[in-house]
């Protein structure tokens, strides 16, 4: 195989055909398998065994299966019940908390703008839900919020590093429970009552913290001509972890960080307060010249870690025209299955938007979002684990199944992932161990197990657990079988991950050699050619898109910082690493529908050919919306003959991609950008970018008899490329 | 603009140097006609004549040299004015050969005159005529004089009349000559017996005086050292302790010689009658401050000052108004040469403020070369076109705006116009050269800091600084011509974090921020810290309601000290301005953090090489001071402690920004609070100036080389205070560099920088001009005993930071001896070895340098808290001359004989026991504390008036102020108490003690003429001491 046998897993999909059940899984009783029954392990309804299809132990039932029988199997036999949801009784259910960490370095109109939506949130929040306010500025302070008649707050100053500890000396959290005065009742409300202070559940407290917000001021430290805002991102960020370390470990807890620019003193910092000195660009980067970049990073992978372990999660909402260094931050999304939303400003609809779903409800009321996932993976013998990629931390559980070979975040069987929705999805890696003393059994089945324990949006502990097996298949004697099972757009999404994940740590043309590498490993494999010959090389129908979907992924700005910024690039990787098989497919390989009056709305090539007068184009790239009237329809339009009753249909022309987009729209978190434009608009330039450049200033005119838009580039168009690639992979010098 | 300045007052042309243009009247008749120098010298007085005649000694019968006049009507008014009420002081002292001969005539003289009960025998008459006569013709010529004594022939044998107009003498015991008990015999002379001893032994039935101690001694084993001095007067001190009551039975070894007699206490130099003196004979007059010199009225004398070209004594009062002219003649006289300068002195309305003088964009005229401001020493020459600097002699050109032509004199046609030549004070305005960072000022800010730990909670005090402060803050200080304050105010608390309140007005309520970070504290906010209080009076109303309700169930005991100074200075530092911190504080900061204290007070260390440490600061604080004033913020301390908080360290801080230290001992809300919220409400309101350098210029020959007071040094001639308020003063100590001149004399100008309360830069200028001589008699008879007394207090103060107490005490005795020494030897004529010869103006130096040494301060003794010690020593380093002299020498007076028709308070009396009565009452005050103190047989008329309670038994010693009563006893005394307090940075929290009840021992300590209830010397005992020193001096 060339490329990796892998899986995407998506582990809280909303299933409705499937109702949790309401009781604790069976487990496997070897101590070092404890996989969950399942329908695939074979049963003794006689004997009451059940045999472990990963280790196969035998087990007995538990007594209160006593009644099993063929006819009368628990849910989980059931083979539709391959995935199946477990409602647990487990541990004290702890309210979800909220903690705000509010930047207030706004312009006078984004800080409105994003008090509002805050307050707004408050009315979204689960009512027994704990919030917590914490603002920074130049300096950072925690608001408690049971004060009545003053409002209270802890100031930090936002340039010296604490740790967790002193944090909470400071907060006053890590008293210990001293026996104040004998009246005092015991211990156990001793807990909240400390924490109290800072996170309040939300109907107690939501008049007092509207009007909080509402009293916010700018940061009111003055700032110099030529200078930034003194912003304590990295300090605010830390007493936020340590706030909530010190609280609730091991709780759901979703830190929400709001900033309007890049950190610019104390740990952290990204960029100096001189405006002179503008933040750091992959051009800096790459010359090394980015001064703050490794110690801030540093400093929030730390935080990361820290909350990570600690099971909360930190969102990103980061809205400036500028850079606000996601770039350093980045880690604190990634790796506690924290959102990161990129914005202009807080006052525009796609903040908003955005912000409001986060706190949406899925089909049966229930909040999208999860917290605390355990996810443990159990293989049968002749797989390993090779790792997993997506908004995840290794827990370091080693085993038997775990490879040595690390693809993404290896070395473990089980991944904690501090936050997830119904779309969250992880890449996990898998090897194949072909030992030559056992070798794999043919017509036997290879199995996995993924087993999510997590903290359901209803403060219950739930797990879902979902069996899967696939039959083995000889490499060489079989390789028709793997063809025909070869799911290219998993494979594109899976490997494009696996790029993305090395893109961050490597040079990205090293990526892209590794990538074109695979590509042509891979044709080499399963195509069909003469040696030598190009022309006659051929691929089967189910790696057909495959070359094509890695060259768009060579082109997309999950690979190519050119014309990004670190920020964007870090936005584009972080969404791109959690998000489920079509969107990931959107977004390496944008939808492209053109409306026209020649007939129903079509999805058309995404190339340069498919830009025509007539036609409006509706571009999807996940993160944006693209909205294009060609040239004859945007003059049209300006003539207004949308307001003729004669010309209805025109107005119904325009009118069916707004609809169609509002729909994408409705659905996508986080709110893609949406432009609309037209032909010549400076807009178009994000339909332009994308499109397979067939038509160029250079081949305009040898292929010049279709009216398609030429595109400005030196890039390689699709056509180009396949050629390179069909002559690399026919060669016998490789 | 009053013209009082301008008003071209003729200056006193005729005054005679030496004489210093200020030669009283000799009689007390002639009051009046004070600055007619004429008439006194024309109408000699009777009883001048009188007293010259019958001693028909050499006096020269042409005018008498200056001081003699002085003399003369003192003793003429005691002779004559006043019969038989001080009769004893200048009573001559018995030669030497009567020692050992002089005690048998005792006995008789026992009964006659006693201190206060004189019985105005013609006789006793005739002896204080003859005393004052005595005294007051004086001769070159060595003629004996005779004891006074009535009766006594044989003690007129011997005593000569000291020959040298200024001096007083006293036959003193030449110490070699006997060993001490015999000695002691020889003290009494003319003097009354000691009489406690003899009554004691029962020799004496006589008409015992009303001595309470001694009836009280027995009952009071406790009580130390007040009983009569009946032990030796030598300087030994083992000789003295044996008094103690312990001693007694084994007392007679000493007791068993001849009969004890003692100096009488009336023949000793009386501060009192000195200060009387003064009053009378200046008293009530216009000072004209016209020429170079020239000695000024007592502090403790009401006049009123005309600024004309030398700074008044409210703002610079000098040890001695006539400098020496070399260093060789100063280092002879050993007297200090300081000048105890009190820039911001308050004036009393009747004299004029300031004048400023703006010359806009150039700023102030100053000299090229040394600097000095434009003052009436400059000299005008060619035309007007330049001028020479009094200073540094460096011809400067006069900028052309400031041309004038000079008149036929060579005095400028402006000269009356302009206060820089004309006037001793006046202010500059500043330009931005004189700004920090060359911007102008913020106006200054106050920021109240309150401890809001629980002791400061359970005692209330917190409520009651908040609810004071909702009115207080609408009498913030204002520039005079100014409606409102431009000052503004901020809030913080305190335990062992901070809390920092946001005030601004456009909240609906107050913001509070706590910092919890005390290791590197910091300033929250900027915007809504510092407030007008018009403008944020809700806000501030609401916060200043809620903070004791906001820590009212606190348990936190524990506070921080440092990081709150910290967090003060830089909230002042974050708003750019200058201000002030009130701190309320209560106990010893013992929670973590920088300027964490503990409890070091040891009183092993007393009276060891280590007792300094004491008064050292513990910790870093004088990192802290330096910080605060390099950002002009001053510390006001209000400590309430109930053990000891180390007022060393804490109070460091404020010692150096020049802020007020305000200490109650165990805080009673019912007793202390109105004490406390006077002192306050007097502070708040205070005038002041800040972030302030001053720097004193001298003329020529000498320079300032140190400076003492509530200051700080950051090199040798600036002078940073991070604020100064009316009561503080500095004094400054000079030293020759050079040859004096006799004709241009020795100019001081004192220029103090500071922002003013409305945030005007100005620049504030004092220029005094003192004589030079060659002749040591002229430096004595300049010399003040009140301003010397200031600078002694403060060089003796700082002294023991860096030595032992013994060393600095020993210091002081030496130079008081040396000082007296050269007095005797070089200015006195010949006179007999035994004789105490005192200058006329250092007559009370003994008295009050025994009191200096007395104080608390200087005595190790483990029953003085350590606290109150450097307490005293804080405040006393910024006392001005007024304030030192009522510390040391506290005023008592007699309350129960008030004349209820006049206004005047009564006439003082001196600090003893002895002036005390069964029958009266007595109020004393020092500064800090007041007494009122009764009498058991005080007439029950006086405490009904008083107190509205029937008896003496029913008085309550537990108040703390007096009830207010519709009466004249009620209303004069309490009018008396407000006029006492009026002028004193402190209030004094007024006790009432009664008559032999515990806290009369408190009182005691105040009687300072008496021997202490630690053992410390008597003024007698130390009149006996000094005298031998001197002796050894000049043996």
């Amino acid at each position: 195989m060339v490329v990796p046998l892998a899986c995407l897993l998506t582990p809280l999909k909303e299933r409705l055909d499937l109702p949790p059940v309401q009781y604790e899984p069976v487990l496997c009783s070897r101590p070092t398998c404890k996989a969950v029954l399942n329908p695939l392990c074979q049963v003794d309804y006689r004997a009451k065994l059940w045999a472990c299809n990963f280790c196969f132990q035998r087990n007995q039932f538990p007594p209160a299966y006593a009644g099993i029988s063929e006819v009368n199997q628990p849910a989980e036999l059931m083979p539709q019940f391959s995935t199946i949801e477990y409602i647990v009784q487990r541990g004290p259910q702890t309210p979800l908390i909220f903690l705000y960490v509010v930047d207030t370095c706004l312009e006078e109109e984004d800080l409105q703008a994003l008090k509002e939506s805050l307050q707004m949130s408050l009315s979204l929040l689960p009512p027994d839900a704990l919030v917590g306010l914490i603002t920074f500025g130049r300096m950072v302070q925690v608001h408690e919020l049971s004060c009545e008649g003053i409002s209270k707050s802890y100031v930090f100053r936002g340039t010296k590093d604490l740790t967790a500890k002193q944090i909470q000396d400071m907060l006053g959290l890590s008293r210990p429970a001293v026996p104040m005065q004998q009246g005092r009742p015991l211990q156990t409300p001793e807990q909240p009552a400390i924490s109290s202070r800072f996170l309040q559940p939300v109907h107690k407290i939501d008049m007092n913290l509207t009007d909080l917000l509402g009293e916010l001021q700018r940061d009111p430290w003055p700032v110099t001509q030529g200078k930034r805002p003194l912003r304590s991102t990295g300090v605010a960020l830390s007493i936020a972890v340590g706030l909530l370390e010190g609280t609730f470990p091991n709780t759901g807890a979703r830190i929400m960080l709001f900033t309007g620019g890049p950190p610019t003193q104390g740990p952290g910092m990204v960029v100096g307060d001189e405006l002179k000195t503008p933040i750091r660009s992959w051009h800096d980067i790459e010359k090394d010249n980015a001064r703050f970049m490794k110690k801030a990073t540093k400093h929030y992978e730390t935080l990361a870690n820290r909350s990570a372990a600690n099971g909360h999660c930190i969102d990103i909402y980061a809205c400036a025209l500028d850079q606000t260094g996601l770039l350093e931050m980045k880690c604190c999304a990634n790796l506690t299955g924290g959102h990161m939303v990129m914005g202009d400003s807080f006052n525009t609809s796609l903040f908003k938007q955005t912000f409001q779903r986060v706190f949406s409800k899925g089909y049966n009321g229930e909040f999208r979002m999860a917290f605390g996932a355990n996810l443990d993976v159990k293989t049968s013998r002749e797989l390993k684990i090779a790792g997993a990629i997506g908004p995840c931390i290794s827990l370091n559980a080693k085993g038997p199944c775990v490879s040595e070979n690390e693809l993404g975040i290896g070395g473990t069987s089980q991944w904690k992932i501090c936050s997830l929705d119904p779309s969250t999805t992880l890449a996990i890696y898998f090897e194949v161990v072909n030992q030559h003393n056992a070798p794999i059994p043919q017509g036997g089945r290879g199995a996995v197990q993924f087993v999510t324990q997590y903290q359901h949006s209803s403060t219950q502990r739930r797990i879902r657990v979902t069996t899967i097996a696939r039959n083995w298949a000889d490499a060489q004697t079989q390789l028709q079988h793997i063809e025909a099972a070869f799911d290219q757009e998993a494979a594109a999404v899976l490997m494009a991950r696996l790029g993305v994940y090395r893109a961050e740590s490597e040079e990205g043309p090293d990526v892209l050699r590794w990538l074109d590498r695979q590509l042509i490993r891979l044709c080499q494999k399963f195509g069909q050619y003469n040696k030598d010959d190009p022309n006659s090389f051929r691929l089967s129908e189910s790696f057909s898109l495959y070359p094509q979907f890695i060259f768009h992924l060579r082109r997309s700005p999950f690979l190519q910082v050119f014309n990004n910024s670190p920020d964007e690039s870090s936005y584009y990787r972080h969404h791109f690493a959690r998000q489920d098989l079509t969107q990931s497919l959107i977004m390496i390989q944008p939808i492209l529908y053109a409306y026209s009056f020649h007939g129903p709305p079509e999805p058309v090539l995404l190339d340069s050919s498919s830009i025509l007068p007539d036609r409006i184009l509706l571009m999807d790239t996940f993160f944006q919306i693209v909205i294009y009237l060609g040239e004859t329809i945007a003059q049209w339009q300006k003539a207004g003959y949308q307001d003729m009753p004669e010309y209805e249909n025109f107005k119904h022309l325009l009118q069916a991609p707004l609809d169609d987009a509002q729909e994408i729209l409705q659905t996508r978190f986080p709110m893609p950008r949406y432009i609309h434009t037209e032909h010549g608009g400076s807009q178009a330039r994000f339909l332009l970018s994308k499109v397979n450049p067939s038509q160029t200033h250079n081949n305009l005119y040898a292929w010049g008899q279709e009216s398609g838009a030429p595109i400005l580039t030196d890039d390689v168009s699709l056509q180009v490329f396949m050629d390179h690639l069909k002559k690399l992979a026919v060669s016998s010098a490789s | 603009m009053s013209q009082q300045g301008y008003v071209a007052t003729p200056p006193y042309s005729q005054s005679q140097p030496g004489i210093g243009g200020f030669g009283p009247p000799n009689s007390s008749i002639h009051y009046g006609h004070y600055g007619d120098p004429n008439s006194s010298y024309s109408a000699p007085q009777p009883g001048v004549s009188k007293s010259t005649v019958p001693f028909g000694s050499p006096p020269p019968v042409g005018p008498p040299p200056p001081g003699a006049q002085q003399f003369s009507q003192t003793g003429f008014q005691n002779g004559s004015s006043t019969p038989g009420q001080q009769p004893h002081r200048f009573q001559s002292p018995p030669p030497p050969s009567n020692t050992g001969a002089s005690y048998p005539p005792y006995s008789p003289q026992s009964q006659a005159a006693f201190p206060n009960t004189a019985s105005a025998s013609s006789p006793a008459q005739l002896a204080d005529q003859l005393n004052s006569m005595q005294i007051n013709s004086y001769g070159p010529g060595t003629a004996p004089s005779s004891c006074v004594s009535p009766g006594h022939p044989a003690s007129f044998q011997g005593p000569r009349l000291p020959p040298p107009p200024t001096q007083q003498q006293m036959g003193l015991p030449p110490t070699p000559q006997l060993p001490p008990p015999p000695a002691n015999s020889v003290n009494g002379l003319c003097a009354q017996p000691a009489l406690p001893p003899m009554a004691r032994q029962g020799g004496v039935p006589g008409p015992v005086p009303p001595n309470p101690n001694l009836q009280q001694l027995p009952g009071q084993p406790p009580g130390p050292g007040y009983h009569p001095q009946q032990a030796n007067y030598g300087p030994q001190m083992a000789a003295s302790q044996l008094s103690y009551p312990g001693a007694f039975p084994g007392g007679p070894a000493q007791l068993a010689g001849p009969p004890q007699k003692k100096l009488d206490p009336d023949s000793i130099p009386s501060p009192i009658q000195v200060i009387e003196n003064d009053k009378a004979a200046r008293g009530g007059q216009v000072y004209a401050t016209n020429t170079r010199g020239q000695v000024p009225p007592l502090v403790t004398t009401n006049c009123v000052i005309q600024d004309q070209g030398h700074a008044s004594p409210r703002y610079i009062r000098c040890t001695t108004y006539c400098f020496p002219v070399t260093s060789d003649m100063a280092k002879q006289a050993r007297i200090p040469l300081a000048a105890v300068i009190q820039p911001f002195a308050a004036v009393p309305p009747n004299e004029a403020p300031l004048y400023l003088v703006n010359h806009g964009e150039t700023g102030p005229i100053r000299c090229n070369r040394c600097k000095a401001y434009m003052c009436p020493f400059m000299q005008f020459i060619e035309g007007g076109r330049r001028y020479q600097c009094a200073f540094c002699n460096c011809i400067n050109d006069v900028p052309p705006f400031f041309f004038q032509h000079l008149d036929h004199m060579g005095r400028r046609m402006d000269h009356y116009e302009r206060p820089e030549l004309s006037l001793g004070s006046y202010e500059y305005a500043a330009t931005l050269d004189y700004c920090r960072d060359k911007k102008p000022p913020n106006p200054p800010a106050f920021i109240f800091m309150i401890d809001v730990s629980y002791r400061n909670i359970k005692s209330g005090l917190v409520k009651l600084i908040c609810d004071e402060l909702k009115t207080l803050l609408d009498k913030l200080p204002r520039e005079e011509q100014e409606e409102s304050s431009a000052i503004r105010v901020g809030f913080v608390t305190y335990n062992k974090v901070l809390h920092f309140f946001n005030v601004k007005s456009s909240l609906a309520q107050p913001q509070m921020m706590v910092v919890t970070d005390v290791a590197e504290v910091f300033v929250p906010l900027l915007d809504g810290f510092l407030v007008d209080f018009e403008e944020s009076r809700l806000v501030v109303t609401n916060l200043l309601d809620q903070i004791p309700e906001l820590f009212a169930d606190t348990n936190e005991s524990e506070t921080i000290f440092a990081p709150v100074i910290q967090a003060g200075m830089e909230a002042l530092k974050a708003a750019e301005c200058a201000g002030k911190l009130f701190i309320f504080h209560s106990s010893l900061p013992t929670a973590e953090a920088p300027g964490k204290l503990k409890n070091r007070d040891d009183k092993k260390l007393l009276n060891t090489d280590k007792e300094k440490t004491l008064f050292q600061p513990q910790g870093n604080y004088e990192a802290l001071a330096k910080d605060c004033v390099a950002n002009g913020c001053c510390v006001n301390l209000f400590l309430f402690p109930n053990q000891y908080v180390d007022v060393a360290s804490m109070g460091l801080v404020t010692m150096y920004t020049g802020g007020t230290l305000y200490k109650y001992n165990n805080f009673q809300l019912e007793t202390d609070s109105p004490q406390f919220l006077s002192d306050l409400r007097k502070d708040i309101q205070k005038k002041m100036g800040f972030d302030a350098t001053m720097r004193v210029r001298t003329s020529t020959g000498f320079r300032a080389t140190d400076f003492f007071g509530a200051i700080y040094m950051n090199n040798t001639t600036d002078v940073e205070m991070a604020a100064v308020d009316c009561d503080k003063a500095v004094t400054v100590e000079f030293k020759h560099d050079d040859k004096l001149s006799e004709d241009t004399g020795a100019l001081i100008q004192c220029a103090v920088l500071y922002t003013s309360m409305s945030g005007q830069r100005r620049i504030r200028i004092h220029n005094i001009g003192l004589n030079c001589s060659s002749q040591l008699a002229d430096i004595y008879r300049t010399c003040e005993t009140d301003a010397l007394i200031n600078f002694f207090a403060k060089s003796a103060f700082r002294a023991i930071l860096n030595q032992p107490l013994k060393t600095v005490r020993d210091i002081l005795m030496n130079q008081t001896a040396h000082m007296l020494a050269c007095y005797k030897k070089s200015c006195a004529s010949p006179a007999a070895v035994s004789q105490l010869i005192l200058p006329d103006t250092m007559k009370v130096l003994p008295v009050y340098m025994n009191c200096l040494l007395k104080s608390c301060v200087l005595v190790s003794r483990p029953e003085i808290p350590t606290d109150e010690r450097a307490f005293h020593r804080q405040v006393v380093m910024a006392m001005g001359v007024a304030d030192t002299q009522l510390f040391f020498y506290p005023l008592l007076l007699p309350i129960h004989s008030l004349d209820l028709k006049s206004d005047a308070v009564p006439a003082a009396i001196r600090c003893s026991e002895e002036r005390l009565s069964e029958g009266g009452a007595f109020l004393l005050a020092n500064g800090l504390s007041m007494f009122l103190w009764l009498g058991t047989s005080v007439s029950p008329e006086l405490i009904q008036g008083l107190f509205n309670v029937p008896s003496f038994a029913h008085i309550s010693t537990e108040v703390t102020s007096l009830p207010d009563l519709d009466n004249p006893f009620s209303k004069k005394l309490k009018h008396i108490l407000e006029q006492i307090q009026s002028q004193k940075p402190h209030t004094m929290k007024l006790m009432i003690v009664k008559q032999r009840e515990q806290p009369e021992m408190l009182f005691r300590q105040f009687l300072v003429e008496d021997k202490s209830i630690y053992g410390e010397a008597s003024y007698v005992d130390f009149l006996v001491c000094i005298h031998k020193e001197i002796s050894q001096l000049l043996s």
